[in-house]
């Protein structure tokens, strides 16, 4: 759990972030969005004291991180930035074992958790383990990055705009990769970013900022539902609010007991992506399957009232 | 193309060592340049002593110039140091623009004559080289990088050593043997104030009129510097290998 309480920051006479106050629940992914120069970076950088506060205090499991010396809090909380910087005279596995060593892990530890990581990126370890960041591509290289960031273990991983360099489709992979990941070993997770599909998608909680003020912290559906600031609304788009509602349930979570027909849709579909396909088709209802097997329907009624205010 | 670069360098490493072994087998060579009966071949010293002397010089200085000017550049690019950027950077500066000859003049006085002078001109003239590409090599590690090392816990020493130096090193390694090069040619003048050196070779000529002693000092200098650029450029390409930054 990562508690922040009245953290603020100022250079001379300008206040970067202004008295943020906001409360991570464990495994959880929390994401940071705001214009550039709202004070979203910086906010972030303060967890792991790369900046270090003005005012204000850092919690991190109970404990305030000013109790130990920053080089030794960093290496407890994973850091993942845009544009990886992977230390490029190292190979994969080095990079990957930049903190372990740090902690003075045992070698055979090392290596395992180096080949689990790379596995779970879908790298093979055989092929990727003594590769250099320049050979390979740029999504690999994220992953990378992100894998060395995961790498020690860390109960908190801390992201500034780790999929920001990606093209699109890459960059839905590495979304979906880094939520599996998340849940797998319940890391607790704060991600900058400028991108609101990016937020609406990995989001259990989204802070708006702006001009270093923390605006609103509450579910992406709440920030649709009841935006509280103009400027919260114009961020989140509530033009097309009934469909970022749908895209925020899967439909597995909306299927309701009983069979179906019409066409069959994958229960880690959003909602939003199920409509389309009635749309398309021009069904009424589909039949949601998972694993396999039916696991329920999905009446266009029962979507369409999903996207309805209130 | 390998191999034609191997025969030329065993070529030429092999005339440099026959020439200083046995100089007096080249003396048809350079009799054409002489008159009145001179001496074609150097003769009032051993041409390998002076080439050795020489040698033990140039190093000295550049090894003396290339651990001060990489501290001084890590200083300087450090937080701490970052002021005395601009200082350096002056003083660097100085020691290159300034002559050696003039640096000679104004050492002597200072501490007499012999290899003292010209180990401080060699010393001043390589300064700038190493210190402006330890800046460069430093600087040049990409700003995310640098972030990702403190942002895992890296201490500013292990960040240094781990991640910064070894990236820079190549433009590091490049700086000494640009200074170490221009040094075996500069060293030339130290024999003006009695340090010992293959530019003896070279004003015995010019007192003497002999073209071939001029010709002999100044070719065994040039093959020399010749040489040893390509022998460091190779060394420094093993040893990038070896810490894996090539």
């Amino acid at each position: 759990m990562i508690e922040i309480e009245s953290l603020s920051k100022r250079y001379g006479a300008t206040t970067v972030v202004d008295g943020v106050s906001l409360t991570v629940a464990r495994g959880t992914v929390a994401v940071v969005v705001g214009t550039s120069g709202s004070g979203k970076s910086t906010l972030l950088r303060m967890i792991n004291r790369l900046v270090e506060p003005s005012a204000g205090a850092v919690r991190i499991d109970g404990r305030d991180t000013r109790a130990t010396p920053a080089h030794l809090l960093r290496r407890r909380i994973g850091y993942a930035i845009q544009g990886h910087g992977l230390f490029p005279h190292r190979t994969v596995a080095e990079n990957i074992a930049t903190v372990p060593r740090l902690l003075g892990w045992d070698m055979p530890r090392i290596e395992r958790r180096v080949d689990e990581l790379l596995s779970l990126f879908q790298l093979d370890p055989g092929a990727f383990r003594g590769q250099y960041p320049h050979e390979l591509s740029g999504g690999q290289q994220q992953r990378v990055g992100v894998a060395r960031a995961l790498a020690a273990e860390p109960a908190v991983l801390l992201m500034d705009e780790p999929f920001g360099a990606l093209d699109p489709i890459i960059r839905d992979k590495a979304q979906e990769d880094l939520l599996a990941i998340q849940r797998r070993f319940g890391t607790t997770v704060v991600l900058v970013t400028h991108d609101m599909d990016e937020a609406f998608r990995l989001a259990d909680r989204v802070a708006v900022m702006r001009d270093g003020r923390l605006l609103q912290y509450d579910r992406p559906a709440a920030l649709l539902r009841a935006p509280a600031d103009p400027f919260v609304a114009r961020l989140a788009g509530t033009a097309d609010r009934s469909l970022k509602l749908l895209s925020l349930v899967s439909a597995g979570e909306a299927a309701e007991p009983g069979a179906g027909d019409g066409p069959t849709v994958p229960a880690s579909a959003s909602l939003r992506d199920v409509l389309a396909e009635l749309i398309w088709r021009g069904a009424e209802a589909a039949t949601v399957v998972a694993d396999g097997r039916p696991a329920g329907r999905l009446t266009l009624a029962a979507i369409l009232a999903r996207g309805r205010a209130g | 193309m390998r191999v034609a670069a191997w025969a030329l360098r065993l070529a030429g490493l092999g005339l440099l060592a026959a020439f200083l072994a046995v100089p007096q087998r080249f003396a048809p060579l350079f009799a054409p340049l002489t008159e009145y009966g001179a001496p074609p071949i150097y003769d009032q010293g051993s041409l390998l002593g002076l080439a050795l002397a020489h040698l033990a010089t140039v190093f000295a200085a550049t090894a003396a110039s290339a651990v001060v000017a990489v501290t001084l550049g890590i200083f300087v690019t450090r937080e701490s140091g970052a002021e005395f950027l601009p200082l350096s950077r002056t003083l660097v500066n100085v020691g290159q623009t300034f002559p050696p000859v003039a640096v000679l003049a104004i050492a002597v006085p200072l501490v007499g004559f012999g290899e003292w002078p010209t180990l401080i001109a060699l010393f001043a003239y390589g300064l700038l080289p190493v210190f402006e590409n330890t800046i460069a090599g430093l600087e040049s590690c990409p700003p995310a990088v640098r972030e990702a090392a403190d942002g895992m816990g890296l201490g500013a020493r292990q960040r240094l050593l781990a991640v910064e130096l070894p990236l820079a090193l190549p433009l590091i390694l490049e700086g000494i043997r640009l200074s170490l090069v221009v040094n075996i040619g500069t060293a030339t003048l130290g024999s003006t104030v009695a340090a010992k050196g293959l530019g003896e070779v070279i004003i015995a000529g010019l007192l003497s009129n002999n073209t071939a002693f001029i010709l002999q000092g100044g070719l065994v200098t040039g093959l020399m510097a010749v040489l040893l650029y390509d022998a460091m450029a190779a060394a420094e390409r093993r040893l990038l290998k070896a810490v894996r930054v090539a």
